[in-house]
């Protein structure tokens, strides 16, 4: 009875409000309080499931804001450049194609582009067709994987399988024209590598009756959700000066209100020939990066259907011998194709001396090729102005005073490809 | 629990092996040791048989249960290098679905997780992380190579990239640029077959392909050509 009492004397002999007021006298001192200006820094990657490859952000945190945020590349670097160098012209495509993994056609179409302006060629009509379709199924293709992964970042596993599954249609349709699911090379300098074979058309169409309506539901699916729209509307806005200061294009650069897209700048590969319309956001937040791209699908579908339906009869690739490969079957009855052949299998074509730029809106923004030539058959220099490099400096503007689970948003959104950056 | 194995009979006498089977089988059984003659059939003691069960039948098939079901339940680790990434992704989706063959539960950390595939190249700057990596990660573990980079260099045979066996050991290598999300599979099902220690012979073996073996340099045959062998 008697320790009873005692315990609970005990306890009544503890207050807790002098106790708080310790604990809050305390944090003071070692800087946790309210007004600390303690700053943490904290190594974000390069294995980290949320940054998109191996990027490596080093932030610095003040409580659970963002102060700083710096980006530390390089961890897939490949020497493409310096590879592509060091291979005849028509060898360096599939070297290209591999940088940004994501937007192989945008690739190699930059390179295609430029040799094909240093060489004078002319690209039929069809085969600039025949392009138009495949740059456009590639990017509603990345857009897809960004839709997946980038949601998937903010904590939606759901939108992943979805996409994905509209993205094999797209990669059955890559397989089907060229061979491969990824890295197609079927861009060649002049033209295309083939034409599209017997039942193409018909599945390309299904696929574009299917695409709008899973667009539709992928949509709902993100923007009817409280969650995802508290952690993407008003978060990480930059406004369209800071973005072109910095040299950010594409969807980013559209998001912020700046309807810049080279496809209608300045057209390449017939896109003067389609009606399509640049979707624009109106703050430049998450939210509007998440819109434009999805609007983004829309219009490539329209692009597409109206190139399918125009597909002019031609060659599919340009009949300059000195440049393309001349058809299987002359090589048995022409001695002259049967020269044509060797040399461009053995030296390649050399192309004039001269340089070039040659920039394409790919999925991501601004894609420019640059290539040297010294009139060899090998590039002098080949250098590839990545979209995702550029858009990566507007990490910080983006990131610094929101929180650190909106700069992972915002790198969802921002949507960098590593092989892109590193080269 | 450490488990030391030992021979049952003296060493060199693959026979005697074969006999303990034999008896220990009869006398599990509970039946009488047929032919036993003390002279060319020993019988087994009591402690003879409690060691040839507790090695022989209780270890093994634990072991072989423990096999099947970490093979059939790998947690690979999140991580993504290049191109092959999007088909790794492209296995766990939708069409492929590895979780049917229970390969779904990929983990962020590396303590959690069992299984890394290296899916794309690797630079010489990237190299020692994933050491890391691997080395953070739990026994058991197991590592795929994915595609032609991290196996061989691929089409990138220049200074940057490094094959992935040259750091670290890798288990299955998946061929490929990208591979398949098929071809990815496939080096899954190699691996728990691995694991599982269940014979499967290369096609060398299975269609008795003699004469297109490697040659396998030896000691007096002087020294071994480098990777660094590059073509202009």
């Amino acid at each position: 009875m008697s320790t009873t009492s005692d315990y609970r004397k005990g306890e009544d002999s503890i207050e807790l409000t002098s106790v708080a007021q310790q604990l809050s006298e305390q944090a003071e001192d070692w800087g946790g309080g309210r007004d600390s200006q303690e700053l943490l820094t904290l190594n974000l990657g390069p294995h980290h499931p949320a940054t998109h490859g191996v990027l490596r952000l080093v932030v610095t945190l003040q409580g659970e804001v963002v102060r700083e945020v710096k980006p530390i590349i390089g961890y897939v670097h490949t020497g493409i450049e310096k590879t592509a160098e060091d291979k005849a012209y028509w060898k360096v495509i599939p070297v290209v194609e591999r940088m940004d993994y994501l937007s192989y056609y945008f690739n190699s179409m930059a390179y295609c582009g430029a040799v094909e302006t240093l060489l004078e060629v002319d690209v039929p009509k069809r085969a600039q067709y025949l392009r138009v379709i495949h740059l456009e199924l590639n990017r509603i293709a990345s857009h897809l994987l960004w839709l997946g992964t980038g949601v998937l970042d903010i904590g939606a596993i759901t939108p992943f399988f979805y996409c994905l599954r509209e993205r094999d249609r797209i990669l059955d349709l890559f397989e089907q024209s060229s061979g491969q699911r990824m890295h197609t090379r079927y861009f060649q300098v002049g033209g295309v590598m083939e034409d599209i074979p017997r039942g193409w058309e018909a599945k390309l169409r299904e696929f574009l009756k299917v695409m709008p309506p899973a667009a539709d539901q992928y949509g709902k699916l993100v923007s009817a959700n409280e969650i995802v729209l508290q952690r993407l509307r008003n978060t990480c806005a930059v406004d369209a000066q800071t973005l072109l200061s910095l040299g950010v294009t594409g969807p980013l650069l559209r998001a912020a209100g700046t309807p810049w897209d080279l496809r209608k700048a300045t057209p390449y590969s017939s896109y003067d020939d389609f009606d399509f319309k640049i979707p624009v956001g109106t703050v430049g937040d998450n939210y509007d990066r998440f819109a434009v791209r999805l609007a983004e699908i829309y219009e490539s579908v329209k692009i597409i259907e109206q190139a399918i339906d125009g597909l002019p009869e031609g060659p599919h690739i340009t009949t300059d011998r000195k440049v393309a490969l001349p058809p299987r079957h002359e090589l048995a009855t022409s001695m002259e194709a049967l020269i044509h052949h060797f040399k461009l299998v053995t030296e390649g074509f050399r192309v004039p001396p001269g340089e070039v730029y040659f920039p394409i809106e790919s999925a991501r923004g601004e894609l420019g090729c640059f290539v040297r030539s010294d009139g060899s058959s090998k590039p002098a220099r080949v250098h590839m102005r990545d979209p995702s490099f550029v858009n990566l400096q507007a990490l910080e503007a983006m990131g610094e005073g929101a929180y650190l689970a909106d700069l992972i948003a915002a790198v969802a959104m921002l949507d960098p490809i590593l092989g892109g950056i590193d080269r | 629990m450490e488990v030391t194995r030992q021979p049952l009979g003296p060493p060199g006498d693959p026979s005697r092996a074969a006999i303990n089977t034999h008896t220990a089988r009869q006398m599990l059984r509970g039946g009488e040791v047929l032919g036993a003659n003390p002279g060319m059939h020993p019988g087994m003691t009591d402690e003879e048989l409690e060691r040839y069960v507790h090695e022989r039948v209780l270890t093994t098939t634990l072991d072989k249960a423990v096999a099947w079901a970490r093979s059939n339940s790998f947690f690979p680790l999140t991580f993504g290098l290049a191109c092959c990434a999007m088909e790794f992704m492209h296995t766990a989706a939708a069409r492929m679905d590895i979780a049917r063959f229970g390969f779904e539960a990929v983990r962020a950390s590396p303590r959690q997780a069992d299984l890394i595939v290296l899916s794309g190249r690797v630079s010489i700057k990237m190299a020692p992380i994933i050491r890391r990596l691997y080395d953070q990660m739990l026994e058991p573990k197991w590592a795929i190579a994915m595609g032609a980079c991290c196996s061989s260099q691929g089409v990138f045979n220049n200074y940057a990239i490094v094959p992935a066996d040259k750091f670290m050991p890798i288990d299955v290598h998946v061929p490929g640029c990208p591979p398949r999300p098929e071809a990815l599979m496939h080096g899954v099902l190699r691996l728990r077959d691995l694991v599982q220690q269940r014979e499967q012979p290369g096609w060398r073996e299975r269609y008795g392909a003699i004469g297109t073996e490697e040659v396998i340099p030896t000691a007096d045959s002087g020294p071994s050509l480098g990777t660094g062998h590059r073509d202009g």
